[in-house]
């Protein structure tokens, strides 16, 4: 099967601002090697776009820029993850703060099952905003922010799961706008949408990403070339520990991939 | 007209017979008690049975000192098990570390509901009237029958908390909400039906509990009815103990009476468990 890739206008230039950088990174589920040696930077207000087959660490990759691989436990982090040039490993860092600082938006819709006001003004809420007026300002900017706020401002008191999946998904996205954070990670968004809510969606990454930082995994290749500035190919080795083949603008890995097992994989010759 | 069963067909409906024949076994003795309760009972149902103490001996008068006293009963005890059942689930089910003390903490838990209810009664004796000098008391009852009704308390909420999505927890936390927060906004309300329901079963099994009130603190008659936790309480299973075994001459209606008040008592709580547990599945559905 070959895939008919279209690349869209991107940016005239990738901001070479990087705003997170990962050097030499392994990651241990135990005695398990999920992730080896990865080193990447991911650049500031663009899109970058994870791809690779199934099981080849994307996601754990992801849960790396807000430590959400600390719940788990048996987890080892060897390595440096720098955002703003602060290494978000060491010891003394604010696991709290940082997570206010890098949004995440899961593969299936969560909303909470409260009201749709209650779900957007939860992170405000339990980072101490408290005024009633400040509260609904905050809720109307970030749901107009997620493209949600036309199909919603008459029924904001309503229980969040009569929405549709692409609705729930753009809550779910308007839920992390309150924080004001200014990285977005997304994993695998639109895997329960529709290809229309899907769309959607990507619209709306393409709008944040003017001033937020965006990292997605994705296994759609359509959706990495559409939507992504950055493009990075995981694969996994023999032992099943992810790595990172290949990475760089995305025009570039999908037109003319340097290594082998990229243009194998983009062309759908396996994976 | 019908063709003869195939052999696969015999045993099909042979299974199905024994099987409703098993179910109807086990329904006909819950609905033969009940019957025989009510039919017997009711006659002595009055406004003056359930309004007045007990005189004679509880020949004649009312229980409603025994009505109060068990509500009483039920209300100290949850007022104790509830929120310690609560706090100890939380621990249990998103603090504590998965290892053997903590298998082993669960495991005793679990195999508190099957200690004999008069050990309780026995270990409350020793250690709430007499060693706390709490007395024969309500108190005391109260702290037995809690001591007892950790068992649920603590296993339903684990359980309740426990059964909320992980989508939920990651959802708030990727917020900047912290472990706290996230337990107290969003796991909490999520398990709040399952927690109350629990709480709302050991409470009518605390209504039921006679054998370890017997030993510290019910009263077979009293005056009035307890001014302060410390006095003596009369309590309906207790009641209806005494003047079944220990009142000769005692009308067989007022037996079934009490009997009658006590089961409506216990099951009106099994029921509404049962309400609260239905209507928090429709909230999660989102209709």
């Amino acid at each position: 099967m070959n895939v008919n890739l279209e690349i869209p206008e991107k940016k005239e230039t990738i901001n070479d601002e990087v705003r997170i950088s990962v050097r030499d990174l392994n990651l241990y589920y135990g005695d398990f090697q999920a992730l080896r040696n990865m080193t990447l930077d991911i650049p500031e207000n663009a899109i970058t776009a994870i791809i690779g087959p199934s099981g080849c660490g994307k996601s754990t990759f992801l849960r790396l820029f807000n430590r959400m691989n600390d719940l788990i436990t048996g987890v080892r982090v060897e390595g440096i993850v720098e955002l703003d040039g602060v290494n978000i490993y060491d010891r003394d860092i604010d696991v709290v703060e940082l997570r206010k600082k890098v949004g995440m938006v899961f593969q299936k819709p969560n909303p909470f099952p409260m009201s749709i006001f209650e779900n957007v003004a939860f992170g405000p809420k339990r980072h101490g905003r408290k005024n009633r007026v400040e509260l609904e300002d905050i809720v109307e900017k970030s749901l107009k922010q997620a493209a949600l706020w036309d199909e919603v401002s008459d029924k904001l008191g309503q229980s969040a799961l009569a929405l549709s999946g692409g609705q729930q998904q753009r809550l779910c996205i308007a839920r992390v706008l309150a924080v004001e954070p200014e990285v977005i990670l997304m994993d695998e968004p639109c895997s329960a949408l529709d290809p229309i809510a899907t769309l959607r969606i990507e619209d709306l990454m393409r709008e944040l990403s003017k001033n937020y930082t965006i990292v997605i995994v994705t296994h759609n290749m359509q959706q990495a070339a559409r939507a992504s500035d950055m493009s990075a190919f995981f694969m996994m080795e023999e032992d099943r520990a992810g790595v990172l083949v290949e990475w760089g603008a995305t025009e570039k890995v999908f037109t003319n991939p340097q290594d082998k097992r990229t243009e194998d994989y983009i062309t759908g010759r396996f994976g | 007209m019908k063709k003869p069963l195939a052999p696969r067909q015999i045993s099909q409906r042979t299974a199905f017979t024994f099987l409703i024949l098993a179910t109807i076994i086990v329904v006909i003795p819950v609905i033969v008690i009940i019957a025989v309760i009510i039919v017997n009972g009711a006659g002595a149902i009055t406004w003056e049975f359930l309004s007045q103490p007990p005189m004679q001996a509880g020949k004649a008068g009312g229980i409603f000192p025994a009505i109060i006293g068990t509500f009483y009963l039920m209300l100290g005890t949850i007022v104790v098990a509830l929120p310690l059942g609560v706090l100890a689930g939380i621990y249990l089910s998103e603090y504590a570390r998965d290892n053997w003390l903590t298998r082993t903490v669960n495991m005793a838990i679990v195999n508190l509901a099957g200690v004999p209810s008069i050990v309780y009664g026995l270990f409350g004796l020793g250690v709430f009237v007499l060693m706390f000098h709490f007395g024969m008391s309500l108190l005391a009852a109260s702290l037995t029958l809690a001591c007892q009704a950790l068992a649920m308390t603590v296993t339903t909420s684990r359980e309740a908390i426990l059964a909320v999505p992980r989508e939920y927890r990651e959802g708030s936390l990727a917020v900047g909400a912290t472990k706290l927060q996230t337990i107290r906004y969003v796991v909490l309300p999520q398990a709040r039906p399952g927690i109350i329901t629990g709480a709302v079963l050991a409470m009518s099994r605390a209504a039921g509990e006679t054998a370890p009130i017997l030993v510290v603190g019910a009263a077979f008659f009293l005056p009035g009815l307890p001014q302060s936790p410390l006095d003596q309480f009369m309590a309906l299973p207790y009641h209806l103990y005494t003047v079944a075994a220990h009142v000769p001459g005692m009308s067989k209606t007022t037996i079934w009476g009490v009997a009658l008040v006590l089961l409506v008592v216990v099951l009106s709580f099994n029921v509404l468990a049962t309400i609260i547990r239905l209507r928090a599945r429709r909230w999660r559905y989102g209709t």
